[in-house]
């Protein structure tokens, strides 16, 4: 089907501006043509399509870069007390001095440039394979744009259990960056990693992390992005899971003017489980979306999805989830739930779930709920001397007590926790 | 201690009025006990009294120790010694019981410009007066009131009232939904908080619960009044023949 042309006019004009990554080996260059190819086809997103009906997309798609000041925070230093491997990226851009070693027992960890420059790699079965099994039922574009565009990254092949966790760093300099990274992970049978991401990254920021989780494999990933006001992202993982595999995932996101967060996730193998949590605080200017899209399509694998957001002062809150049973997907445990803690009348949310079942002997659950501070809960801590303001804040953490509670690590938990009273204090002046 | 004088009071959302002129003095280290009807106003005087939204004083006053508190905000209240055993005690999920109470005390001791205690003194602070109460360790660390059987929740305050140590205690019907087991338990620590320097303000509809917490003065309360006080023999009589002798007696 052909584009409209305002469609074919956005993605040329973005093409056209972006800088195409180094010619790499036969396989890299075969899969960014491909990847190249979905883009034109699908077209970049825009505000009329479906998917993005909640979220503008035109400033992830235009071609000129937005611009963003440079928020000094202590952003980039949220994990200092994990012992974790660093990897550091300045305005998407690899920094070797700043970074560890990338050296980690049963670890592989590289580049993509290098690795795209390299004849016979692992990476050319995963580099924009999980991309474009995304990209149905529901394009993609921006991921696809990515796979086309990335030039750097990390490719990690995790062998066994990783000692410590991976620690990917962003920082941000320039107020015009336009910075596109791609990460590969692969965890082999039994293997064990986590990874934490950190950091405001770019101006305008476009990640994907691909992610293969073999058999009995777990992956981990805890993330925080925020406080950089002004700086844009859309982020995507795409996550494959084996036999009895696990994949977690949780992101808090704290204030930016736009991010869309999108999590793509197939269950292939029996008895897996996948955990997809978020929790974001917003204030003002702010939109947040998150898009995620679970497909099962083995047996008795279970995926929870839980996302709650703090909205005040106009902040807009997205959440599109769904969770579709493939046939012969029996013994499903599905359940999603998205909530809102609307602290005035001005924010909102937008909320669209979907189940979409096509096997018989499954268990899917799906709740969206937008609302004020419980009163009852604050005049009970008020009546127990509890100053409002307090009151309030102890409140608001309880809303999202479900979503950080996914995490398992304890000390990661009470970092976000640290970080969640560390915004609230400052609302509270 | 608290004086309670020609208070008046509307639903703010209705054009209703609750209380019609109640007069009302608890002095220090006495038990005084409001009983009366469904509807005849009585948890309304208890939400009035610890700063509860939703009513409107249209006259009269209430003061503890001399201190106007229907100016105050509900934590101002409670720093300034008022407590209220919640007839159902709100459940919060995500805040643990212990955060909850130490973050409470904390507060308090910070309004009565106190150091605040550490978490190390408040545990043992806590274990102390929970072992009485037959609190376990369980209970303290479950997020506030969840999952909490009905005797459980209302033991729940009353460990809040010992840690906080009131000047003035109020509590709703916290008879209602106990077992005679549970009311017994319940009645002990309240009856073990009871001293010169602290007053008690039993609201409850039943006589059952002043077998145990033995009142020095019972009011009767009746459509938005205080119609009749008198001695421990007044639950009695209401036990005996009911409330609408002593109603009609009045009106």
């Amino acid at each position: 089907m052909a584009l409209p042309q305002v469609k074919l006019d956005a993605t040329e004009a973005r093409l056209s501006a972006a800088d195409r990554p180094a010619a790499g080996a036969s396989w890299a260059e075969a899969a960014r043509d491909a990847a190249l190819a979905r883009v034109r086809d699908m077209g970049l997103p825009h505000r009329r399509d479906e998917y993005w009906k909640f979220t503008n997309p035109e400033t992830l798609v235009q071609a000129e870069t937005p611009s963003a000041a440079v928020f000094e925070s202590d952003e980039t230093q949220v994990f200092k007390e994990v012992d974790r491997l660093k990897i550091v990226f300045v305005d998407g851009v690899f920094d070797a001095e700043a970074s560890d070693d990338l050296a980690l027992e049963g670890v592989r960890i590289e580049r993509l440039a290098e690795v795209a420059a390299t004849d016979i790699h692992w990476a050319k079965d995963l580099y924009g394979v999980l991309e474009e099994r995304g990209q149905d039922p529901v394009a993609r574009p921006l991921a696809a744009l990515n796979t086309a565009l990335a030039s750097d990254g990390v490719v990690i092949h995790v062998t066994g259990r990783a000692s410590k966790p991976i620690n990917l760093i962003y920082h941000h300099e320039s107020e015009a960056s336009d910075a596109i990274l791609h990460h590969l992970v692969k965890l082999d049978k039994g293997a064990d990693l986590t990874i934490l991401e950190n950091g405001p990254a770019a101006a305008r920021f476009n990640k994907v992390m691909e992610v293969e989780v073999a058999d009995g494999a777990a992956f981990h990933h805890v993330r925080t992005q925020g406080r950089d006001h002004e700086r844009r992202a859309a982020t995507h993982i795409f996550a494959r899971l084996g036999e009895e595999s696990a994949f977690k995932t949780f992101t808090l996101t704290a204030n930016g003017v736009l991010t869309r967060n999108e999590c793509v996730v197939e269950l292939t193998g029996d008895n897996a489980v996948a955990h997809v949590a978020g929790a974001c605080v917003g204030d003002g200017d702010f939109h947040h979306d998150d898009t995620v899209f679970v497909t099962h399509d083995a047996v008795n694998c279970e995926s929870r999805q839980v996302f709650k957001k703090v909205l005040r002062n106009g902040a807009r809150g997205v959440f599109q989830g769904k969770i579709l049973v493939k046939p012969g997907a029996q013994k499903t445990d599905g359940y999603q739930i998205s909530q809102s803690l609307l602290l005035d009348d001005d924010s909102e949310f937008d909320a669209k779930p979907e189940l979409e079942i096509y096997a018989d002997d499954v268990a899917c659950s799906h709740g969206s709920t937008s609302g004020a501070i419980d009163e009852d809960g604050l005049f009970y801590l008020r009546a127990r001397g509890v100053p409002k303001d307090i009151a309030t804040d102890l409140m608001t953490l309880a809303f999202l007590a479900e979503a950080v509670e996914e995490i398992e690590d304890e000390t990661l938990r009470e970092t976000i926790v640290g970080r969640l009273e560390g915004w609230l204090e400052r609302r509270r002046g | 201690m608290l004086e309670i004088k020609n208070l008046h009071v509307d639903l703010e959302d209705e054009e209703k009025t609750i209380l019609k002129g109640v007069d009302l003095t608890v002095e220090t280290g006495k038990v005084h006990a409001i009983m009366g009807p469904n509807g005849s106003g009585k948890s309304t005087l208890s939400y009035v009294l610890s700063g509860r939204d939703g009513y409107e004083v249209t006259e009269g006053s209430a003061t503890l120790d001399g201190e106007d508190i229907l100016d105050m905000e509900p934590e101002e209240r409670a720093a300034a010694g008022l407590f209220l055993a919640f007839q159902y005690p709100v459940e919060i999920p995500g805040v643990g019981n212990m955060t909850f109470m130490r973050t409470a005390l904390n507060a308090q001791r910070k309004a009565k410009g106190q150091e605040e205690m550490s978490a190390a003194d408040f545990l043992k602070l806590v274990r102390e007066k929970a072992k009485a109460l037959q609190i376990d360790s369980d209970m303290l660390k479950r997020p506030v009131n969840v999952g909490f059987s009905g005797g459980e929740k209302k033991r729940n305050e009353i460990l809040q009232m010992a840690l906080l140590e009131p000047k003035m205690c109020i509590l709703d019907e916290t008879d209602s939904g106990l077992d005679v087991d549970a009311m017994k338990l319940v009645a002990d620590g309240v009856n073990a908080l009871r001293q010169e320097g602290r007053g008690f303000l039993v609201i409850t509809h039943y006589q059952r619960l002043l077998d145990h917490i033995k009142p020095d003065v019972v009011h009767i309360m009746a459509n938005g009044r205080i119609v009749k006080t008198g001695g421990p023999e007044l639950a009695l009589e209401v036990e005996k023949n009911g409330y609408a002798d002593l109603v009609e007696e009045v009106a």
